[in-house]
């Protein structure tokens, strides 16, 4: 994928916790320039964020001490595209269900933490998802989205709950694409990208 | 080794943890400590391994009330541990539901032949290595993290380091020397196969942690720097003068392991670290519990 200059499109990956070598490694494959993500600076130039799974109090506290929470609300206003994965979901949602507790509200849905219960709850199934198809998705402490808003298309269900959605700029996954070694997921954030910037041009 | 569903999702639990801090707690009110300084899981413990050294006797698994306790207190997962080969015990663990059971050396072994049979259950295990062998006969027994054997309860970090330097040459002691993988499977006791995939990916299966000795930011950043993948602090956070702004502190550096500047801003003013002991002077060395 390119940028309008011709040069490889670049995609970050939260890196201050979590699964973000794994999404790295699944961004390689796809042939994108890829960064980690640890400080305000590391935004600059990005067209594309991942934030990963991984335990999101960690994650949100670790944000806020680094100043990357306010670097990401700037980077979205101008623009920046996001995919986030299980704890990534629960951070760019906008409410999270029986608590206080800060999220980025970028698209519009409620989220409910280790909705399926403790680890021995963990499962790997295999899902329909619009767009992509059958998907073997890996649930762990996995949160549920509850209901999303009118602007946010349904990606993918398990039973009533939410388990992949979007709207225009973010793609949230409560599951984790990352641990599959399945590229579909990842080249569908990145054609999101690239449709983008077709769009504007 | 087949991977079966449980264990994708078990081994998956650990890398949501990589790059994290677990930290032990024997309380709920430490357990949110913890969570609020960044910790990504809590070990639930009766004691320290600090004091499990200085009073001596037989230790155990923790009462199961103090671990339900602190179950109930945090939303970050939840570790406990159980002695070496005691199966009864994970049993136990497996039934209040902790999300994660430490096969541990710093409570007293069980059994002196056989460590848990850890493919019989679907709790994933984390258990300790000194070496690449014992590394592969604990994910050959079903262990779905791994961590070092550093001498817990000291505020000494050369165990743990000598861990580390010890596994990553091997590894790179078996790329690409098929005479080498053979005599290694034969004389540590694990399948080829096991042995082939190592030298090919040049990593272990799991993911790999640091334990035992991590007081300080700097001790953090070390090991990080060494290649685990995340870090065990016991005694080092609330054996400390300032518990809050260590536990915070270490949860930073392991994040910025490679950034000095926020190393050295993180480091300053945090009060008394752990009382510490050299290994010499130890009565009990933790490393020689398994096997």
């Amino acid at each position: 994928m390119l940028n309008e200059d011709g040069s490889l499109l670049t995609i970050g990956v939260l890196a201050l916790q979590g699964s973000f070598a794994e999404h790295i490694a699944a961004l390689k494959k796809c042939k994108v320039n890829t960064r980690e993500v640890r400080l305000p600076s590391d935004i600059e130039g990005l067209s594309g964020l991942i934030i990963p799974g991984g335990e999101s109090t960690a994650i949100r506290t670790l944000l806020q001490v680094s100043g990357l929470d306010k670097a990401i609300i700037k980077a979205k206003d101008k623009g920046l595209k996001f995919f986030g994965t299980c704890a990534g979901a629960i951070l760019l949602s906008s409410k999270i269900e029986g608590e206080s507790n800060y999220s980025f509200g970028f698209i519009g849905a409620v989220v409910s933490r280790n909705a399926y219960g403790r680890q021995l709850y963990s499962f790997e199934k295999e899902f329909d998802i619009k767009n992509i198809g059958k998907f073997n998705v890996i649930f762990i402490r996995a949160p549920k989205i509850l209901y999303v808003g009118k602007d946010v298309e349904i990606l993918a269900r398990d039973g009533r709950d939410i388990i992949l959605a979007e709207n225009d700029s973010c793609l949230i996954a409560t599951f984790h694409p990352e641990l599959t070694g399945d590229l579909r997921i990842h080249k569908y954030f990145i054609n999101k990208i690239s449709k983008n910037k077709n769009a504007k041009k | 080794m087949k991977i079966t569903k449980r264990m994708k999702v078990n081994y998956g639990l650990a890398q949501m943890l990589k790059g994290g801090v677990i930290m032990d707690v024997t309380s709920a009110a430490q357990a949110r400590i913890a969570e609020k300084a960044g910790a990504v899981a809590a070990m639930a413990l009766e004691r320290v391994p600090a004091d499990i050294r200085k009073q001596g006797g037989i230790a155990r698994m923790a009462d199961p009330t103090i671990v339900k306790e602190i179950m109930e207190s945090v939303s970050i997962p939840v570790m406990a541990k159980v002695r070496i080969g005691h199966f009864a015990e994970a049993q136990i663990l497996q039934e209040l539901g902790v999300d994660f059971i430490d096969e541990s050396e710093v409570l007293t072994p069980a059994d002196n032949r056989y460590h848990i049979p850890k493919l019989d259950f679907n709790v994933p295990f984390v258990c300790g290595a000194t070496c690449l062998g014992e590394a592969l006969r604990r994910i050959k027994e079903g262990a779905s993290m791994l961590r070092t054997k550093g001498e817990a309860g000291t505020g000494n970090i050369i165990e743990a380091v000598k861990h580390i330097r010890m596994i990553n040459e091997e590894i790179a002691l078996l790329k690409g020397n098929r005479k080498l993988q053979k005599t290694f499977a034969v004389r540590e006791r694990v399948p080829l196969d096991m042995v082939k995939d190592i030298a090919k990916n040049q990593k272990l299966q799991v993911v790999n942690f640091a334990a035992g000795g991590i007081a300080t930011p700097a001790d953090a950043s070390l090991v990080m720097q060494l290649g685990v993948e995340g870090v065990f602090v016991g005694s080092g956070i609330f054996k400390s003068s300032d518990p809050e702004r260590r536990a915070a502190a270490i949860v930073e550096a392991t994040t910025n392991f490679n950034n000095p500047k926020i190393l050295a801003r993180v480091s300053s003013g945090l009060g008394e670290a752990m009382p510490g002991l050299d290994i010499k002077d130890l009565d009990i060395k933790y490393a020689e519990r398994g096997w």
